[in-house]
């Protein structure tokens, strides 16, 4: 279970928090990284950076692994994987640490995160910045095409975290089993295809940030309003926004795999239903996951991906570093190799990782960008005209409010 | 490992007790002088049982009253000092908190009882034949076994896609595709009990055979089957009373484990909603912190759901006796006691068959490529999942093997000191203090080590390799106590004393009579605690804050979905760490041996 064994970091941090008898003033948000990157380099020499990143997906811990190795190559900073099952972890962590006013010398250097984690570090002002800036190859950033670099989850973001790879709701499925010409194309033809194939499909709990996915790609499609969801979310706006979205769910759950009574607690436990063939279609963040977990032998050859037609979710994963971070240089030299086009296209293919790049590829000499040609893609790579458009993610609180309701439905 | 079977090993040794009790006045007097002597040098061994017990005692206290203070309502954090049952209020009003509380005590309890009931019918049926000797040492490999490696390699064996199902299908079945069966975290929790009674059977098998090994019972079962009553009734009338007095502790072991385990719910039980165990977790790992007093409330809970329990089983235990002594002075022949330990016996096999299958299965996912439903064998077999674990299982056997080393050497030397100064005091050992080593495998771990973590925040020794060897001291010393009190206490005394006749210290023979003799006791007492530290998946994650990682905390997080090859590596590495040490234990002490012969 992904959820379950974070507990303990989670209870030191309350335990800390229970130290914490007087709290210190907090201290104003880091101020913006005014050094030169050489300096930078410098000061970044010999440090270890405990990079907080979930750690369910062996493909990213190896990706994470190899970027450890290169900068330790490369600039002398050693890179240790603090594998999370899940984000909020750290969050709490760095707050704990500053109820207890250890205002430097944390324990946390860099997390992976977006969305509501990446909220609440920038609402509770713990987070180092704005530093991307100062670094170089920020530069090659598409800010323009991709949004979502700048804006995550419809909160600016200032500069206080690094993007480092995209991310798009698209469904696997498996060739053998479905009828691609019966494949659904949105929502309420999912429900359909579901009563059609009782049992073949499934999401993560919702308590997983997969399932929450699921969720709220219904939600987008099924609203009336959809400009409503990228304001917070109210107790007066929630409960008639979101009815569409149970009433389809209602409608859908009882066709689920096991009767929508038991979910596979994460995205890589769903994928290895389908891997099984317990179940014949799944939601993924990547599309390029079926190319990705046939090459890596993950999954079979015979599972492809299709997207909903009027659009899917969409996001960006980006480096922060906390406030009180015991080697900010150090984590600031991993976040700029993040976004350097060699790591750039090797996290692109899907030999390794399979995400998509943050980069806009014309700001990339001929050379560096032929690391990124996908001509020889794959068979399960789906084509670059089969991309639908990208639809912005609600506001966070959107999907804290949608987590506590389905646990309320399916363990009442 | 009883309470009693010290007492009982005594009266079967060499030297029973009340042999000791009559010895003659000058051996009495010389013992006593000899232990005057040793007090004048400020005797260090004087201070190893209260050390001992402090080491242990301490951090159940302090966390158990860390845990309890927020379940009332005392949490200064979030500004509460008043004294509530708020959380007890909420934790009442979870969702699913209901169906929660069933879950864990049909499971605790039934997995529990089925695991009894095959140990009896296992030891019953090994009554009757010679060899047990043997059976123990064949035991080993399903004793290191660690729980979740078991959980994980169980949960694909019995799985509608699992491997039974391939085997059969779809030649057999019909089963082109794998059906829509809910076998692994079934509503009932049924895969769940099956994954904690496979495993503790070869516990309580161990238990049962040892303490039958005390009782002479081949002397009373000849006995009874010379008045007519066939083996396995004869062995329920006269053997099984005074086992079970025997191994009334192990059981009770075995119940607050089933109770309220957390590392095997995670893999095997069903998710929505889960036993209290893992909803406590959840609840504490929400960085929500309003969530901390209700999950402190369900910790607490988990405590009493413990004491409750083995309360009520003692309760069934004199009932059963009762409903026993009426059975056996009617004196039948027959009844169902025969066939009834003859299926205990039959799910004995079956879970160690289980046990040694889930393993299989994992080793065999390890070198597994493109292994789909519903080939009954991988198509090809490969070692790149082993090459890319490789670097990270380096490091985690690395961890794992080094914690479990210092661990078990601390609580090896521990125990020592506290036997070789009951040997030199005299002292018999007290049942109560039996009772007190017993408390970290009897108190829910869940209960005291979110208190206790707040201990290591303050010492500043949170995520640090001491708090982890000293978390898992607090388990492995119970384990290593108890296997090396009986060798320990049943050494011959006039060996010791001819070496004091010889001019030799109480230092020098320890050292060099005692220690050597029980070679073998000890390579074995190291193996148990080892295996032990290897599974010990709560106390790591606690006093590493999860920064230490070992071969359990990643199993476990892999087990939540991860490649299942990646997992294969992990579960078989978990398994085959603590097999190695056990298969060293067996064969160092001989090397020692011939070595020492050599020598001489």
């Amino acid at each position: 279970m992904r959820h379950e064994p974070s507990s303990a970091r989670a209870t030191g941090l309350a335990a800390l928090l229970l130290l914490a008898a007087t709290t210190l003033p907090a201290q104003a948000q880091g101020e913006p990284e005014t050094r030169d990157f050489a300096d930078i380099l410098a000061a970044a020499e010999g440090q270890t950076v405990y990079w907080n990143a979930w750690g369910g997906d062996p493909a990213t811990n190896d990706f994470i692994a190899w970027v450890g190795e290169e900068v330790r190559e490369r600039h002398g900073v050693s890179v240790v994987h603090v594998k999370l099952s899940d984000t909020a972890e750290a969050v709490s962590r760095v707050l704990a640490e500053k109820a207890a006013g250890r205002d430097e010398g944390g324990a946390v250097d860099l997390i992976w995160i977006n969305g509501p984690n990446f909220l609440a570090m920038k609402e509770e002002s713990l987070l180092h910045g704005p530093f991307v800036e100062a670094l170089p190859n920020f530069a090659l950033v598409d800010t323009q095409e991709k949004p979502s670099n700048v804006v995550d989850f419809t909160v600016p973001v200032e500069g206080l975290a690094a993007p480092w790879r995209i991310a798009q709701v698209a469904y696997l499925y498996d060739v053998e089993a479905v009828d691609a010409a019966a494949l659904p194309g949105s929502i309420p033809e999912m429900r359909t295809w579901a009563e059609a194939n009782p049992g073949r499909l499934t999401h993560p709990t919702a308590r997983d940030f997969m399932g929450t996915t699921f969720l709220k790609q219904a939600l987008v499609e099924l609203v009336d309003d959809r400009a409503a969801l990228q304001e917070p979310a109210t107790d007066e706006t929630y409960a008639q926004t979101v009815a569409p979205l149970w009433d389809w769910y209602d409608a859908l759950r009882p066709n689920l795999w096991r009767a929508g009574a038991e979910f596979p607690e994460s995205g890589p436990a769903q994928n290895q239903l389908l891997a099984d063939g317990e179940i014949d279609m799944a939601i993924t963040f990547n599309p390029a996951e079926a190319a990705a977990g046939a090459i890596q032998g993950r999954l079979p050859e015979t599972i492809r991906v299709f997207f909903l037609e009027d659009g899917t979710i969409g996001n960006t994963s980006f480096v922060a570093i906390p406030y009180n971070a015991a080697h900010k240089e150090g984590a600031m030299v991993v976040a700029n190799f993040l976004m350097s086009p060699e790591a750039q296209a090797r996290g692109q293919d899907p030999a390794n990782l399979g995400a998509f790049t943050v980069l806009d590829l014309s700001r990339l000499s001929p050379d560096e960008r032929a690391a990124f040609d996908q001509s020889d893609a794959h068979p399960a790579m789906p084509a670059p005209e089969e991309f639908v458009r990208v639809l912005p993610e609600p506001h966070p609180s959107w999907m804290t409010r949608l987590v506590a309701d389905w646990e309320r439905r399916i363990s009442g | 490992m009883s309470g009693r079977k010290s007492y009982e090993s005594g009266a079967d040794g060499p030297h029973p007790e009340p042999a000791r009790a009559g010895m003659s006045l000058p051996a009495r007097e010389g013992r006593r002088r000899a232990a005057t002597n040793t007090t004048f040098r400020a005797d260090p061994l004087r201070a190893a049982p209260a050390l001992t017990l402090a080491l242990f005692l301490l951090p159940i206290g302090a966390g158990l009253l860390g845990t309890l203070a927020p379940a009332f309502g005392i949490f200064p954090a979030l500004g509460e000092t008043q004294l509530s049952l708020d959380p007890w209020r909420d934790l009442v009003a979870q969702p699913g908190f209901a169906t929660s509380l069933r879950l864990t005590l049909t499971s605790g309890f039934l997995s529990t009882a089925l695991a009894l009931l095959f140990a009896c019918g296992f030891a019953a049926l090994a009554s009757t034949r010679a060899g047990t000797a043997r059976l123990e040492r064949a035991l080993a490999p399903l004793l290191a076994t660690p729980h979740v490696a078991v959980a994980i390699g169980l949960a694909f064996l019995i799985a509608s896609s699992g491997f039974l199902a391939r085997v059969v299908s779809p030649w057999l079945t019909g089963w082109e595709r794998p059906p829509a069966l809910a076998i692994v975290r079934d509503p009932w929790g049924l895969s769940y009990v099956a994954g904690l009674a496979i495993k503790e059977t070869a516990y309580l098998v161990l238990m049962v055979l040892a303490a039958q090994g005390q009782v002479r019972a081949a002397q009373a079962l000849a006995a009874a089957r010379a008045l007519g009553y066939p083996p396995l009734v004869a062995w329920a009338k006269v053997v099984l009373p005074a086992i079970y007095r025997q191994v009334r502790l192990p059981v009770y072991a075995v119940l607050a484990f089933s109770l309220s385990n957390v590392e095997v719910a995670v893999v095997l039980a069903p998710g929505t909603p889960p036993p209290l165990s893992v909803l406590a977790i959840r609840w504490f790992s929400s960085w929500d912190l309003s969530l901390y007093p209700t999950a402190a409330a369900a910790a607490t809970l988990q405590l009493l759901v413990v004491v409750a329990g083995i309360g009520a089983w003692r309760l069934a235990e004199i009932a059963g006796k009762r409903l026993h002594r009426a059975w056996c002075a009617r004196g039948a022949r027959h009844g169902l006691a025969g066939p009834i330990l003859g299926i205990g016996g039959a799910g004995a096999v079956l879970s160690g068959v289980l046990v040694l299958g889930a393993i299989a299965v994992m080793a065999l996912w390890s070198v597994a490529e493109g292994w789909r439903y519903p080939d009954a064998l991988p198509p090809t077999l490969s070692l790149r999942n082993w090459a890319r674990a490789a670097p990270t299982l380096v490091d985690l056997v690395g961890t794992t093997a080094l914690v479990a080393a210092c661990a078990t050497a601390i609580a090896l030397a521990l125990a020592l000191a506290c036997l070789e100064n009951e040997a030199r005091r005299d002292l018999k050992p007290g049942a109560g203090a039996l009772w007190l080593l017993y408390v970290p495998l009897l108190v829910p771990q869940i209960a005291f080590l979110f208190g206790a973590q707040v201990a290591l925040v303050r010492l500043d020794l949170d995520a640090t390799l001491l708090a982890v060897v000293w978390a898992h001291l607090l388990f492995v010393l119970p384990y290593v106590f108890l296997s090396l009190a009986d060798p320990f206490r049943a050494l011959d005394p006039r060996y010791a004393r001819i070496a004091a006749g010889l001019g030799a210290g109480p230092w020098r023979t320890f050292l060099a009579v005692k220690l050597p003799m029980l070679a073998r006791p000890i390579a074995t007492a190291f193996a148990v605690g080892f295996s032990v530290s290897v599974a010990l998946y709560l106390p790591t994650l606690f006093a590493g804050a999860g920064r230490i990682m070992t071969l359990t905390t990643e199993a476990v997080t892999l087990s939540s979905g991860a490649d299942r090859r990646v997992v294969g590596v992990t579960a078989f590495a978990q398994a085959a760490l603590p097999l190695l040490v056990y298969a060293a234990a067996l064969a160092v002490p001989g090397l020692l041996a011939a070595r020492r012969r050599v020598a001489a």
